[in-house]
């Protein structure tokens, strides 16, 4: 990614804006920082534009490690070792295209930087030897190569801003993850980073930076879409002695991992905007607030605040302005509901987390009854170049009331499952078949969910959604904090319902009582409609329709009443496969099938006469006994005593099993 | 003010008061299982929606503010049937076990059930299932009746300040329990029973004893003697339908005989001797430069408080055993050696506002020589419970006085069972003591009323004397803090462990209205005013135990009898 990938200034003002940095900065810097200052080359050294030796990058967020990534920087650093290689190697974030880790980049000294995928530890030596010694690039596990116009490119290579994957997205908030070290705030600098801060306390007033998050547009991209510049305000306007500014990176919506790649990848992209954010309405101590299970982007965090507190950008009297921050970093514990707003400040508090009635609205009355903002990740991650560019460049992008970016995290049945960004107003399409590379193994696209739990399910006919927040709300769908799971044919909307009414039912804070005692009837209607009959006893059968009957009836109490979002939400993940799968669920409930094929207890096994030659083996191994015929004659299986085990399909020699 | 509109009538209400005050004071009813009056809103139950125009959901009355030209419907189809599918989602996993359960006819839940017409069992499925925890000597807990309405949790943390249980656990799988799901037995909980009080259904009630006084009135080997609390004989009326704080003490005293009791006896008599023992330790203490403040010992939950949270002050309580007690030595001892009867005979019960107190009688340090001071104790409840088995109806009773030498009091003991009223009887001997002469009355007043915190600054024989009386024990807390913290104006301190004092104990009638009460507590102001003993020292009776028995306050035989010690339960 080109450091100056916003381009509403020409390379060299952007040059001298990023070394202004530095220079504010200069005389806190460590020695041997202030020494690579004094060098004219100073920005193209950092960036890694002018290198002397080798750099080999691997991508040891989260994901990568997942894949391997931890091995092949063992065996990499081993290999340079062995080798005598002078060649350095950085540790970046994810660059988004998860499904593609370990992913490890090589750049030569004048040469463009290589992009390789999937090098696991047992190809590393070999992708090595070829770039480095032999200066050979091979074809295979290849990406592509960033674009780099003072830099000799490689020949017949594509540019990974061509590939499919990156061609269509428009990364700021992800700019540079998977590029820069993201613990190393020079990089961070190099990269126009800080401008934003800067700018903010030397130039501007609390209200005017509050104005100008207004008039960007930007929205909170943890799901509300509230308007951000709007909450600043009225805790600016609140008065208090002391406020807050939260951070909520507790991430917990299934298929969703956006802040940790941000904070993984970029963090000091997120501590300036939580900074600027803190300026605005006047708060001198900010909380972190992220889930324990993220211990890397806690650990970069803890880095990154040290560095910022180091160069007077945190902690007493920031920039010599008289402006204090404290950044606290608090440990989630892994309740979903801990990202509705007030359950967080409750588990800041040390209470239970568990949400409060809104009014009063922590802008008001939050933290410890102090007016407080909170704000998701991504939506601080936008907040340095809205500053630093001014609103016009944020709202230029998007659409009429969706402005900016939003980054989507791709999970599923997808060929290329990932971080993306793209701009409002993207088309579903274009996200899941252009980006996404469409279904995995050539099957029919079903659904995608978008917006976690609290979201829904959408479906071929609205692959021409321009995304944004008003459209998926219109089909009952939502932004949510961005989370999309892409679904295939052999999918079961009713099982889909079912995992997400397990999830809701089981991270309910179980303080009200809708959402406590709804959520777990409602995931029991479901799971009566996927039981077999044969299971069943008792009023089984009337309960079963009994559920059915007040399932909607259940669903609108649990909309209207609940307390907190998540209630009000919870219901939504029946009503939205209900709306567009009302078919399938009707083939549950009125012919007990499942379509699918994925609710076991309600497949059919039968046997084919015509092949069957009575060869006794599926009889004999019937858990339930429920095979029978003499030999050498067709067997038939008695459909009450099947229980569906699929072990005679398993063992026919002949195919003469049929499921449906 | 402002104006809104309630179902098409315009109604006055204060700017940010939440809608469901307004409400109440217009008379118009909306259920709630979670509202605890002056407390913050929990918002927890749901039940008490309404319909705003303009706003899409519907909306917590609870913890709505009003605002200017608001219009709200209270009971519209939609509000309606989302409170009765709340309550049979809460039937749905409950019990369903009313007949046999110690709410049945009171129970806030049945109640509801019946008023939005619940006639169906629309949802059905799993029950959670928990062990019943009988633990504790004064309050079993019974998760399965629990609907997490929370009231407990938040009593127990916000009006008692000590969080002895909490909720447990998430989504349906949410109970609530002590630490660790250990006994209550083992947990800091001080038995005071306020979570009873507050509980709309079974799931939390004291640990009853009528077995025992049952079986015990009915052994003719027991002499069955039975004391009643001061604030018992005006509460007690509200179990029969009579109105809140008519006393029913010679009535009460009626029915104790039919029931089977032996003697019948007035705790409100050794609470005039335990202010005889407490002002001498007080006169005491500020003479010879004891520890001071010296705080009072005749609320159990309170003595269990400190220690368990601050031992520290162990030394600052007094040794006086509460009225209970010393009741239950004195009839052992004294009573039992001028009756001629064996004291091992002899099977006390008290009447109690409390729950605490059945673990008071439990401690061993209340012992004389193997034997309890009291045997059983039994709540108001329960008392109300045992007439009813027995069939009797107190308004066809006629009253009748009750046995000496321990019936009679003065009306300072009764004080007893309002927040202030020990102090204020302390007070008037106190100052009798020192001075030698009778207090005038109306100089105490500042100590009477339901506020948590009272204080007052007397002179006392040319001291300067600063008394509080506190009741809620996070209200002790904030003292205790100051106390810490240097404080030193204060000498004597009265702690009732529940808001208001024993009249709203944790074993009375149930009753959430605040009105109930205030007008128990009028009742105990009203009998003080229209006694003609109205000061400990001024009982005969207690002038002649003495002379007779004792021989005067402190003595050697009532540090034997009559006083105690504390021990630290800090881990």
């Amino acid at each position: 990614m080109h450091p100056n990938h916003n381009m509403i200034m020409s390379e060299k003002e952007y040059d001298q804006s990023c070394l202004a940095t530095f220079d504010i900065l200069k005389e806190r810097f460590d020695q041997n920082v202030r020494d690579r200052l004094q060098s004219p080359l100073v920005l193209p050294e950092i960036r890694r534009q002018k290198l002397t030796r080798p750099v080999i990058y691997v991508g040891t967020g989260t994901c990568g490690l997942g894949a391997g990534a931890g091995k092949t920087l063992e065996i990499t650093r081993q290999y340079l070792k062995d080798n005598a290689i002078a060649a350095d190697v950085v540790e970046v974030g994810c660059i988004g295209l998860c499904v593609e880790e370990p992913i490890v980049e090589i750049q030569l000294p004048e040469r463009t930087r290589i992009a390789f995928r999937k090098i696991t530890a047992d190809k590393a030596v070999a992708l090595l030897d070829s770039v480095i010694k032999n200066r050979k690039i091979p074809v295979e596990n290849l990406i592509g190569q960033h674009r780099a116009a003072e830099l000799t490119t490689w020949p017949d290579i594509i540019f990974i801003d061509e590939h499919p994957f990156f061609a269509p997205q428009t990364r700021w908030v992800l700019a540079n993850c998977g590029i820069v070290d993201p613990i190393d705030i020079t990089e961070y600098i190099a990269r126009g980073g800080y401008r934003g801060l800067i700018k903010a306390i030397s130039q501007m007033t609390r209200p005017e930076v509050c104005k100008s998050l207004l008039d960007s547009g930007l929205r909170g991209r943890g799901g509300g879409g509230f308007l951000t510049g709007r909450k600043w305000q009225m805790a600016l306007d609140t008065p208090g002695e002391q406020k807050y500014f939260i951070c909520n990176a507790d991430e917990g919506d299934p298929g969703a991992f956006m802040d940790r790649a941000v904070i993984e990848g970029d963090p000091f992209r997120l501590l300036e905007g939580l900074a600027i954010g803190a300026y605005a309405i006047g708060a001198s101590k900010a909380y972190i607030y992220i889930r324990a299970e993220y211990p890397l982007a806690i650990t970069h965090l803890k880095e990154t605040i040290r560095q910022a507190k180091q160069l007077g950008l945190l902690g007493y009297n920031i920039l010599d302005r008289g402006f204090n921050l404290d950044i606290i970093i608090k440990k989630g514990a892994g309740a979903f509901v801990c990202g509705e707003e007030t359950a967080l400040i409750n588990s800041i508090e040390g209470k239970r987390g568990m949400p409060r009635p809104r009014p009063p609205y922590p802008s008001v009355s939050g933290l410890f009854g102090k007016p407080t903002v909170i704000n998701n990740v991504e939506t601080l991650a936008n907040v340095p170049d809205i500053i630093a560019n001014g609103p016009q460049w944020f709202n230029a992008i998007g659409t009429e009331r969706s402005k900016g970016t939003k980054v989507f995290a791709l999970s599923g049945k997808i060929s290329r499952t990932g971080l993306v960004e793209v701009a409002m107003g993207t088309t579903l399409n274009d996200i899941i078949f252009k980006i996404g590379g469409g279904i995995l193994n050539n099957k029919q696209f079903k659904a995608v969910q978008i917006g976690g739990p609290s979201g829904g399910c959408l479906t071929p006919q609205h692959l021409d959604i321009e995304v944004d927040y008003e459209s998926l709300l219109k089909v009952g769908a939502m932004m949510g904090s961005g989370g999309m799971v892409v679904m295939d044919e052999s999918t079961c909307m009713v099982d889909v319902a079912k995992f997400f009414m397990d999830f809701i039912q089981r991270e309910s804070c179980g303080k009200c009582i809708p959402c406590r005692e709804g959520t777990r009837r409602m995931l029991e209607i479901l799971q009566r409609i996927t039981h077999s009959r044969r299971n069943e006893t008792g009023n089984d059968a009337l309960e079963r329709f009994k559920g059915i009957m007040y399932l909607n009836r259940l669903s609108q109490v649990i909309k209207d009443t609940s307390l907190c979002g998540l209630g009000k939400s919870a219901p939504n993940p029946v009503l939205g496969t209900l709306r567009w799968f009302r078919a399938e669920y009707e083939a549950h409930i009125y012919e007990r099938r499942c379509p699918a094929g994925v609710c076991v207890e309600l497949l059919h096994y039968d046997i084919d006469p015509e092949k069957c030659t009575g060869c006794t083996l599926c009889a004999k191994n019937c858990p339930a006994n429920a095979i029978l015929g003499n030999p050498k004659t067709p067997h038939y299986i008695v459909a009450d005593k099947c229980i569906g085990c699929g072990t005679c399909v398993d063992v026919c020699r002949f195919k003469a099993v049929t499921v449906k | 003010m402002v104006n809104i509109n309630v179902n098409d009538r315009i109604v006055k209400a204060q700017p940010g008061e939440y809608i469901l005050q307004v409400l109440k004071r217009e008379g118009i009813r909306v259920p709630t299982l979670c509202n605890l009056p002056d407390l913050f809103p929990s918002g927890a139950c749901r039940l008490c929606v309404v319909e705003i125009e303009g706003m899409p959901g519907l909306v917590p009355s609870c913890a709505y503010p009003v605002s200017e030209g608001m219009k709200i419907r209270t009971h519209t189809p939609r509000a309606l049937r989302a409170r009765k599918t709340i309550i049979e989602l809460l039937c749905a996993n409950h019990p369903d076990d009313c007949l046999y359960c110690v709410r049945n006819g009171n129970c806030e839940l049945q109640n509801l059930a019946e008023e939005l017409g619940v006639r169906e069992r629309r949802y059905s499925g799993k029950k959670s299932e928990h062990k019943i925890d009988t633990s504790s000597p004064s309050i079993v807990r019974d998760p399965n009746k629990c609907i997490l309405c929370g009231k407990c949790v938040r009593v127990c943390e916000e009006i008692q300040g000590v969080s002895a249980i909490d909720f447990v656990k998430r989504g349906s799988q949410a109970y609530i329990s002590p630490e660790f799901n250990d006994g209550l037995n083992v947990s800091t909980c001080i038995n005071c029973g306020q979570c009873i009080a507050v509980c709309p259904t079974g799931a939390l009630r004291e640990q009853s004893s009528l077995k025992e006084v049952t079986e015990a009135i009915n052994n003719p080997e027991k002499i069955v003697i039975v004391q009643h609390a001061p604030s018992v004989s005006v509460t007690l009326g509200e179990e029969f339908g009579l109105k809140a704080g008519q006393d029913v003490m010679g009535i009460m005293t009626a029915a104790f005989r039919r029931l089977g009791f032996d003697r019948v006896f007035d705790t409100s008599y050794s609470a005039d001797l335990t202010i005889m023992e407490e002002a001498a330790e007080l006169v005491e203490r500020i003479k010879s430069g004891g520890t001071l403040p010296m705080m009072t010992s005749c609320s159990p939950g309170w003595i269990k408080f400190v220690e368990q949270f601050y031992p520290e002050f162990i030394g600052n309580l007094s040794t006086c055993k509460s009225p209970q007690q010393m009741l239950g030595a004195i009839i052992k001892s004294f009573y039992a050696e001028k009756q001629g009867i064996e004291p091992s005979r002899i099977f006390n019960v008290a009447i109690m506002p409390c729950t605490a107190k059945k673990f008071e009688a439990e401690r061993p340090e209340m012992a004389q020589n193997g034997l309890p001071g009291v045997d059983a104790v039994l709540t108001t409840r329960e008392l109300a419970r045992l007439i009813r088995m027995r069939g009797l109806d107190l308004r066809t009773l006629e009253p009748e006085g009750s046995d000496t030498p321990f019936g009679e009091r003065s009306s300072a003991g009764k004080l007893f069972g309002v927040s202030g009223g020990v102090m204020e009887a302390a007070l008037r001997t106190a100052h009798f003591m020192l001075t030698g002469q009778e207090l005038e009355m109306d100089r105490i007043k500042p100590l009477r009323g339901l506020d948590g915190i009272k204080e007052f600054h007397v002179q006392v024989a040319g001291i300067e004397l600063g008394v509080a009386a506190v009741s809620g024990l996070s209200n002790a807390r904030k003292l205790l803090e100051q106390i810490k913290k240097g404080r030193k104006d204060i000498h004597f301190i009265e702690v009732m462990t529940c808001p208001g004092g024993c009249i709203a104990g944790g074993g009375q009638p149930y009753s959430s209205n605040p009105e109930i009460i205030k007008a128990r507590m009028k009742a105990l102001y009203e009998i003080d005013r229209d006694a003609v003993v109205r000061t400990s020292h001024s009982n005969k009776f207690i002038q002649r135990l003495y002379d007779e028995f004792l021989e005067k306050p402190l003595s050697h035989k009532s540090h034997e009898l009559l006083h105690t010690h504390y021990q630290s339960r800090k881990n």
